[in-house]
């Protein structure tokens, strides 16, 4: 067999994943979860009559401790596999990450199970923010005067 | 209105990373530090203040505010302190999701065990 006919074999045998489907999921679990978290910040606002910032501040923690919650219960795995990006780009998935890879790591210790293995996945969100914003402020500090 | 804005820009935003994940050989590791990456880039361009303005939730949950809360934590911090403040105040704005996502992640770690 040669190469290419390897290739077409691979291709034949590759899960076929529905792209249109996945992306309309995306959008719809996405857009929910935005129109949720702006129904929590009105009823945050309106309820403690406080400013739009602390209440989406508040949304925010909201959001983390339930998907927190979740993960911790088990369910919120299979959630994140089936709405993909829709759960991925929202908080839900950066509290989700924190979340699950100090459960499962936590077997292997305080310090060097649960410790070391905390931002495994979040470290690179965390990283490259903050090199991003520094390095951007940093433009706009010249160019801005 | 603001409702209907907020769905619409949490769902493209999550619609244009599915199609990234589906069409490139990019990881959802790969595809949030984009996005962080970008929400501090159109922070830069002023354009994530006023996708808030009128998206609100739909723009504060999506993965690039927290871009978008550290570029202009550090620029405030420049504002008032100079070159000290963009070290001082960077992490200012951020703090409350690294903060929760630390606390509830412990909390649940230490209560809960891991499913198999």
């Amino acid at each position: 067999m040669n190469r290419e006919e390897y290739q077409k074999l691979v291709k034949k045998h590759e899960p076929k994943e529905n792209k249109l489907e996945n992306t309309i999921y995306s959008f719809l679990i996405g857009g929910s979860i935005g129109f949720l978290v702006e129904g929590i910040i009105q009823v945050i606002m309106n309820i403690f009559t406080i400013g739009r910032i602390e209440a989406g501040t508040w949304a925010c923690l909201i959001v983390i401790f339930v998907s927190s919650l979740f993960t911790a219960l088990g369910f919120f795995d299979d959630w994140m596999s089936k709405a993909k990006a829709g759960l991925l780009l929202p908080t839900t998935g950066f509290a989700h990450s924190v979340s699950s890879s100090a459960l499962d790591y936590k077997r292997e210790g305080l310090i060097t199970g649960l410790g070391s293995n905390f931002f495994k996945l979040a470290g690179s969100v965390i990283l490259y923010g903050i090199l991003s914003a520094f390095v951007l402020v940093i433009v706009k500090v010249i160019i801005g005067g | 209105m603001i409702f209907i804005w907020a769905f619409l820009v949490a769902g493209l935003m999550c619609a244009v990373a599915q199609i990234i994940l589906d069409n490139t050989k990019f990881t959802p590791g790969h595809i949030t530090t984009l996005f962080t990456v970008l929400g501090a880039i159109l922070a830069f361009f002023g354009i994530y203040d006023k996708l808030i303005e009128f998206a609100g939730g739909g723009a504060t949950t999506i993965i690039s505010n927290f871009g978008y809360l550290l570029y202009t934590g550090a620029l405030e911090g420049y504002k008032e302190m100079g070159i000290l403040g963009i070290f001082t105040g960077l992490l200012t704005k951020g703090s409350a999701a690294i903060v929760g996502a630390v606390v509830f992640a412990a909390i649940m770690a230490l209560i809960f065990k891991p499913k198999d």
